[in-house]
């Protein structure tokens, strides 16, 4: 269970985040929703400490993630993270990106490594790529691996940031599909997204960001369909998909 | 009457390659222990302290900019002033060693500057914890970058070393110039010496371009 409270966060005087709770429970997709800069990605690095509170609290399964004496490295590997730039290691093949954290990280053998990174290529669909440089992959079997990446660690959970949103509208598809599948695996999930259909027919709760809070948080299809909060309900009309 | 000077010999040859094992000695040490060195200055430059920067950067700024003849010189007399007389080999590869330090340190922090602060995160979002970062993806990422630039500075190394001589170590230069007073067929010498300075230098630049095309192999299709 992720959960924040009263999380605020701000870069020198502009506050990004005012005051934020949510909960997330296992095996529940929460997709984010809102206007771009308006502090979604900023949220998600706050849950895997890649960027620090000001003030409240984050635990993920009842570790907090900002407390002095936690390892974050350790609780990182229950938290996979997918970003919009899909960030593949240049210098690696693709099972080589995926067997990484497992030999470096969790210290297995070579073997057991391939091993780990093989099933999880074979999950996402890359099968045959499994010795081509991310420079021979298209941008949507990059997001792809990416997503191998984070599930060869055994996370618990998946962050997902705008993931994607720097892909062709063609590669769109696929990598979205991956997501699906997660979501139907029982994987938990939180989704920074600008996919509004995704939102409605994959989340379980969608929730929408406003100037630093949450403004309106519930079930999927309720918060898509009527919404309540008017800037809200201008948003999801000037969103074309 | 003995002739004052004697006609070149095959011995000469031998006292060349001495020479010239003296110079890749040299060269191999300075730059395996100053690309080492810079690479850890370059880090720490990365780090954007700003009075760690500060200070790195003007101590660098030294050693680049004083001639590496009078840097050999000062550093040699010192020590021996000071009643430490240091070997010229021993003075001299600390001498060419900061300054090759000095020069690879610019290099490395471009070479790590220019990985992604994404793809860095990205790897510690893997639970990578600095270090093992560091060691598995900024430094590969950052050394396709840095590479042809320290294969400029260790090239630059191999021919610097011979600026060692002036101290009284007999690498390939001075040792050419000894066989020169003796037999005044400088040309022949030269010649000679060319010729060893570029199969000294040549595996290197060939090492380089074979790296690079690997590297190439994997960046285009």
């Amino acid at each position: 269970m992720i959960i924040l409270e009263n999380v605020h966060k701000s870069f020198g005087s502009l506050k990004v985040l005012k005051g934020v709770n949510l909960t997330v429970h296992e095996g529940e997709v929460v997709s984010l929703i809102g206007a771009s800069g308006s502090g979604k990605s900023t949220l998600l690095y706050c849950i895997n400490g890649l960027e620090k509170i000001d003030s409240g609290r984050v635990t993920v399964d009842g570790t907090d993630v900002h407390a002095k004496g936690t390892d974050i490295n350790k609780l990182r590997q229950k938290l996979g993270t997918v970003f919009q730039q899909w960030n593949s290691f240049p210098h690696l093949t693709a099972l080589e990106n995926v067997a990484l954290a497992p030999r470096v990280v969790s210290k297995l053998d070579k073997a057991a490594a391939r091993e780990v990174a093989a099933a999880q290529l074979e999950r996402v669909g890359l099968k045959d790529k499994f010795d081509h440089y991310p420079s021979q992959m298209s941008g949507g079997q990059q997001q792809r691996l990416a997503i191998a990446r984070a599930l060869a660690m055994k996370p618990d959970y998946m962050l997902f940031d705008e993931a994607t949103s720097a892909l062709d509208p063609e590669l769109v598809t696929e990598v979205l599909d991956t997501m699906r599948m997660l979501a139907s695996d029982g994987m938990t999930m939180i989704v920074v997204t600008h996919e509004m259909s995704f939102a409605r027919d994959v989340s379980d709760r969608v929730a929408f960001f406003k100037q630093g809070v949450l403004a309106e948080i519930g079930p999927a299809r309720e918060v898509m369909e009527s919404p309540k909060d008017p800037d809200l309900q201008r948003f999801l009309s000037s969103s074309t998909r | 009457m003995t002739p004052v000077f004697t006609s070149l010999q095959w011995s000469d040859l031998l006292f060349l390659l001495e020479g010239a094992w003296n110079t890749i000695l040299i060269s191999v040490v300075a730059i395996i222990l100053g690309s080492v060195l810079g690479a850890i200055i370059g880090w720490l430059m990365s780090l954007k302290n700003t009075a760690l920067n500060l200070t790195m950067m003007s101590i660098i700024d030294v050693f680049r900019s004083v001639p590496l003849l009078i840097q050999l010189i000062l550093f040699d007399s010192f020590v021996a002033i000071a009643g430490f007389p240091l070997p010229p080999f021993f003075s001299g590869t600390i001498v060419l060693t900061v300054y090759t330090a000095a020069l690879v340190a610019g290099v490395a922090r471009a070479g790590i500057e220019a990985v992604p602060p994404t793809l860095r995160a990205a790897a510690r979002c893997l639970g990578l914890s600095y270090f093992q970062e560091l060691r598995y993806v900024t430094f590969p990422v950052g050394l396709r970058t840095a590479f042809p630039s320290w294969l400029g500075v260790a090239l630059a190394t191999v021919k610097d070393s011979a600026l060692v001589s002036a101290i009284g170590y007999v690498e390939l230069l001075r040792a050419s110039q000894i066989l020169n007073t003796r037999t005044q067929e400088s040309v022949k010498i030269m010649l000679l010496v060319g010729v060893l300075y570029f199969a000294l230098s040549y595996p290197l630049s060939l090492l380089g371009s074979r790296y690079e095309k690997k590297m190439a192999s994997n960046d285009h299709p």
